[in-house]
Order: C-alpha cells, then structure tokens, then sequence
C-alpha cells in the first residue's frame, strides 16, 4: 500500500522508538502536523519558540539517552533552531531536527519562508540533508538517527520539502544502516590499554579528568570503578558533573576556570593526567602551556579530532569511554603487577597533599545574615531535594553556583549549555527533561537575565502540566558580565544593570503558574520547600546579594593556578 | 610546510562545501584545490594544497576524516609523489618577441594553443615551481592573463602496482 511521506516520517519515528518531539508548526510542515493529529503513539509538545523545541529535544535525550527531536517549518522555523543545534553540537548531544522547506520546485528561487537551512547548519552539525526525493526519504531518516547516535553523538538535520511529504510511494522494508564512509571506533587498541596502565601503576600524583564523554557513553560505573580501585582523584568539567559521584572522597569536583582549588591545583601538579571523554577547552585548561605541566597525558577519546588538538597526548585512546574504562578495569583484575593495597600506598601522600590544598582553600562564600548569597540557596536546593533533582541552569553565574554547590552523585542529572553556553537554555531543556522523567524533580537554576531568554515557555508547561520549578537568583544584573567588568574593567558597568525587569512572582501568575519570592536568607528554606509541594510550574524569586561574584576564577589566558579565591 | 592532501569524497550535492567550510571555519589555509570524478562515478578526488605545520596539518587530515562524506584522506607529501598543475597563460606577441616566446615556451615543453595578431596562448603542464618559473620568465615580455588549474597529485608506484 502506498503512503505519503508525511505518513512514512511517523512510520520512521516509530521504528526508531520515538515517542515524543518538540516543535512548532507552519505552512511547509502542514502535512506532517495532519498526521500527528492522527497519530496516537506520538506525543507532540508544542513549544511557544522553536529554539525551545531543539533545547527540550536537547535535554530529552541527555536524560533517556536517546536521540531527542524536534519538528519545525521553513524558514524562520527552521533559522529559529540554530542555536539549539549549535549548542547540541558543542555538547555531542544525539538530536535529530526535521524542519519544512519549501516544495522542490520552488528551491533557489527566495519563495515565501525559504531558507537555505542545509548550509546555515552545515558548520554546526553532524551531518545534515535536504531530501528531494521520495526514495530517499526512509534510508535519509534511518541514517540520520544512525549518526546522531553512534560514535561521538551530534546534532543531524533533515529538510524536508513540502511536496516530498505529499507524494505516495511504497514504504521501505527496514535495514540496517550500513555507511561506507562514516565508521566509528569503539574498541580501545589492546596496546594502548596496557600502555595506559602501566603509565597508572607507575603514577605517584595521578589525577581522572572525566568530561562528558562519560556520561553520553554511560561510563560512570566503570570511572566509578577505576578511581576506586587505582586510588585515584577524580575532577570532572562542566559536562562532566554526575559522571563521578560529586560527593565521593575521592571527587575534586570541577576543575578549570571556576573550578574547585583543589582540583586546579591538582591537575598542576599531577604526573599523570587520565583525560576521559573531555576535550581539553580553554575553560578548563587556562593558559595551555601551564596545564598539567609535569604529567604524562592519557587521553580516551572517540573523536580523533579531540587527541592532541589543544594539548599533547603522550597515550591516546581512541574508543568509546565505556569500553576503554572496562578494558583498563579487566587489565587490572587480572594483572599481577597491580595490587590494590599498594597502589594506595603509593597514592597517599598524594591524596594527603590535595586533601592541605582543599583544607586550605574548601569551595565556600561568605554567609551574611540578611542577603540572600546564591550559593546558600544552591545548596538548600541540594539539600531539600537529596540531591536527587535534575538541575538545568541557564548560563553565567547561575550556572557556575549550580556546577559548585549541586554536587551531582549521578549522571543525567545535570543539563547545562557548557560548550555554546547558551543563556535561555536552562527552562526549555527543563521541560524536554520533565517530559522524559515525569516523576522526577527538574529545576531550572536560572538567572533574571537568561530566564528572560526564553520565559514565553511558561505556556508550554502549563500546557503540558509540567510542574518544573525555576529558581531565579535574581541580582539585577547580567551577573558573570558584571562580574568581568568588576574585575577587569574598572567596575564600569556598561549594559549590565538589569534597571527594569518584571515582577516575576507577577509573571508567574499571569500564566497560572505559582510565583514565590524569598529577600531573606530565612524565607529560603519555606519557599523551597513549599515549591517542592506544588504540584504545578512555579517560578521562585530570590533576590540575592547583587554583587556577589563567582570564586575561585582563573583569569582568562592565565594559568590555573593564578586563581582569584574569595 | 606545504602539504598536498588528497581526498576522496562521496560524489554527492554540498559536499565541497563541507569541506571548504571546514578549511574557513577552523582558520585553515588553503592554497590551491582541484576536483573530479574517479573511475567511480559517485566517488570524486579532492586534491588541496595547504600550508601549516604538523600539529595543524593532522587536525585537517583528522578534521577531514571526520566528514560524514568523506571516505579516504590521504597526506602525500608523506610519500613519494608527483604532482602536476597545468596553466594558460596569454602573452602579448610582438614582431619582436615571438620567437623569444615560442623559444621559452618549448623549453617549458609547453604548447602554443591559441594565436592572434597580437598575442599568443600558451599552455603548460608541470609541478607548481615549473609553472611559476615559466611565468615569471614571461611576465617582463607581457602576460595578459594567466588561468592556472590547482595541483593535482598521484603517488608513485608502490608494490601494489
């Protein structure tokens, strides 16, 4: 029986288990919309914004581990979207965006809502396409998820011209996806491995950098289980955070630019550096030449593009984190060299020496009795929730509390913009990670400045009785900016006052949401707590020390051990 | 140094500007770049040549690779190899200097392609100094306008031919 493409699109969605999109509707997409009317295996989320949608797909698949996707037209539909794709791409995230365009006939020509979508996103995707032809349709969509997935995952955009979606044609029997050109490694050469630990056995000072590799190849346990048994301090980057438990003796917590003294410290003085899924970005690594000057790099990674790319590797690894972390746990099972006992010898005095510099210089801020400090209200948040919420934040300073004082103990808990650093990525990717684990707590840590990037989703929550919690910390100012111009700018505070904002508890209500608001450390706790209860969107305003910035910090271009503490 | 890369891609709509995106996007240089089909007729061969030094060279190589439509990537500079460039160049022809110019030209083994009253067309064929050499040679008698292909490379026979 013939179908229209339309109709094979759901069919394909189905194969590839998708049960639920993100998107935004419009005149090239009109035929796809018919369909998901009729569809009762589909659950479509309309958002207010297609940015959104690519964010909520975005953070939908960072929680199941699938591919996320989104829906959306032509055109500005399709424009809309770049951002979400661009930050996908920076953090390996498996989405697929299916968007409109205009029929075939009329490509090239600047009909109404054309845009040339495939070579806009082409630097800033995985792969991408413009289907023309029926036939192509299916094999297009298959390889399309095939990509997205595999190797290390990515951002894949398929265009979709109006007319293809309306032609009939015979559904394809489904195939593997067999490509000859796109072949990713997932086994670790066996010589490398050992390589590797050997170089570990050796280490006096050795130190895990976990990245978010860890996470995408669902490594935890096997990290989990090398630095336990090899007696190894583990610091994780941002996109890391959850794949090593955040309140382990053995975590550092994040390193780099705002990272923990401790682990800045480490890194600076280890022998052995283990990089696990991370790609050495200059927010962790400072000034390149002061970065882990005296150690010896391993560095697992997928992408051989990542290996050496910044700073040179002396063991690289290519292959998935899991199976490169499970080949090193097996070598040392059955290694005779390695005995567990000594290895903790060896490493005692190196764990002595990172526990004087985290004594030294703990994680904190200073506590005042009147204002609210941001952190305090991070770590009532940890503490109301056991640590068990999915964060989401926004990007700048809330961010950067929300990394520090959340400490993540599992994986796919922690949804950030950390590569493009989105500001207006925090609410969206709430309400994608909401609908993919309806039971659980999702907070948006935001700030008053991005929450405003993208608020016009407080439809799509109530729509959808999502009952996400925002947490503002709201100072009045585009915080991390200000912060910059404090230090580095003679305080000249030039387009970062926020003078005028809307009262946000205001907001909140007129959208059905509940608005809460704390202005004293007191009224923290109850108005966490009475958010926690709600069984609705709620939006909590704290209105916090207005200057307060974000310590330690590396200077940009300094090294990491030239920290600004508190 | 210069590098000669050679590329083979999957014959397929935007695919060279996967790749000229990659070179403009990451700051990478490109010096010449030439294109054409293979034996396959849905493969074609990418020959550039760019300028960088290791470290840079091997992100390409590795940036490259990485292309979903890209299937082989091969530095050959790393080998043995030849290579070739072919230009057309127009020189201004006076009774004076047409046989200082056909003279040149046959040293170059290059070829007269097209006369008129006042000019000559001349091609040749040889590595990328061979050509620069012939034209710098012509350019005081008058070089109208000069078209020059980029490098394409080959390299030399291995054992398996």
């Amino acid at each position: 029986m013939k179908i229209t493409g339309a109709q094979a699109l759901l069919k394909c969605l189905e194969e590839q288990k998708v049960d639920t999109i993100f998107g935004f509707p419009g005149g090239a997409v009109i035929d796809l919309y018919d369909e998901i009317l009729r569809s009762d295996k589909l659950t479509h989320v309309l958002v207010r914004h297609e940015q959104a949608a690519v964010h909520a797909a975005d953070a939908y698949a960072r929680v199941t581990g699938d591919v996320g996707v989104a829906l959306v037209t032509s055109g500005p539909g399709a424009t809309n979207t770049v951002t979400g794709i661009a930050s996908a791409y920076m953090d390996s995230i498996p989405i697929v965006v299916f968007t409109g365009q205009v029929p075939t006939g009329l490509i090239g020509n600047d009909a109404f809502q054309e845009v040339d979508i495939v070579g806009i996103t082409r630097p800033c995707t995985k792969h991408n396409y413009l289907v023309k032809n029926i036939n192509d349709l299916v094999p297009t969509i298959r390889e399309a998820f095939y990509i997205a997935r595999s190797g290390r995952p990515g951002p894949v955009l398929v265009d979709l011209p109006k007319d293809v979606m309306a032609t009939r044609f015979i559904f394809p029997e489904p195939q593997q996806v067999k490509m000859r050109t796109y072949r990713p490694t997932y086994e670790p050469h066996p010589g490398q491995i050992e390589k590797a630990c050997r170089a570990i056995l050796k280490a006096r000072k050795p130190v895990i950098y976990a990245g978010g590799g860890v996470i995408l190849s669902n490594a935890h346990e096997d990290l989990t289980q090398l630095a336990r048994t090899a007696d190894i301090p583990v610091t994780m980057t941002l996109m890391g955070l959850g794949g090593f438990p955040g309140t382990d003796p053995l975590s550092m917590g994040m390193l780099g630019m705002h990272g923990t003294y401790y682990a800045n410290m480490a890194v600076a003085n280890c022998d052995l550096l283990i990089a696990v899924g991370a790609r050495f970005d200059d927010r962790v690594t400072g000034r390149v030449d002061a970065f882990a000057p005296h150690a010896k790099i391993i560095h697992i990674d997928i992408d051989p593009t990542s290996i050496s790319k910044n700073v040179k590797v002396h063991i690289p690894i290519v292959a998935d984190c899991k199976h490169a972390l499970t080949a090193m746990n097996t070598w040392f099972t059955r290694s005779e060299e390695f005995n567990a006992g000594a290895e903790k010898e060896n490493h005692a005095a190196w764990l002595r020496e990172i526990n004087d510099w985290r004594v030294a210089h703990p994680l904190g801020y200073v506590d005042t009795p009147d204002v609210i400090k941001p952190q305090f209200v991070v770590q009532k948040l940890h503490e109301l929730t056991h640590g068990d919420a999915i964060i989401t934040t926004e990007v700048g300073q809330n961010q950067m509390w929300a990394a520090q004082f959340y400490h993540f103990n599992h994986p796919r808990a922690f949804m950030t913009s950390g590569g493009l650093g989105v500001m207006g990525y925090g609410f969206p990717a709430a309400i994608g990670a909401q609908m993919a684990a309806p039971g659980r707590t999702v907070i948006d840590i935001a700030g008053d400045g991005s929450i405003q990037m993208n608020i016009q989703e407080m439809a799509t929550a109530m729509q959808y009785k999502l009952p996400v919690k925002i947490a503002i910390l709201n100072n009045g100012f585009l915080g991390m900016v200000r912060q910059w111009q404090e230090l580095f700018y003679d305080k000249q505070y030039s387009a970062t006052p926020l003078d005028v904002a809307p009262d946000f508890v205001a907001l909140a209500r007129a959208y059905g949401a509940v608005g809460l608001r704390a202005t004293k450390p007191s009224e923290v706790e109850p108005v966490i707590k009475e958010a926690l209860a709600t069984k609705n969107l709620v939006v909590m305003d704290f209105v916090i020390a207005r200057e307060e910035g974000v310590y330690p910090m590396v200077p940009a271009g300094k090294a990491t051990t030239e920290m600004l503490l508190v | 140094m210069k590098h000669t890369i050679s590329v083979l891609l999957q014959n397929k709509p935007g695919v060279l500007s996967r790749v000229t995106g990659l070179f403009s996007g990451r700051g990478f240089n490109i010096e010449s770049l030439s294109v054409a089909p293979t034996l396959e007729a849905d493969v074609s061969c990418l020959t550039l040549v760019t300028v960088g030094d290791n470290n840079i060279v091997e992100q390409i190589t590795k940036q490259l690779h990485k292309l979903i439509d890209v299937i082989k990537v091969t530095d050959i500079s790393e080998f043995e190899f030849v290579e070739r460039e072919m230009a057309l160049i127009r020189v201004k022809a006076e009774p004076s200097t047409r046989a200082e110019i056909l003279r040149i030209c046959d040293i170059f083994r290059g070829k007269v392609v097209d006369v008129s009253a006042k000019s000559y067309a001349l091609e040749v064929t040889g590595t990328c100094d061979k050509v620069q050499a012939m034209i710098d040679i012509l350019r005081p008698i008058g070089i109208q306008e000069i078209v020059r292909t980029g490098t394409i490379a080959m390299t030399r026979a291995s054992k398996k031919y």
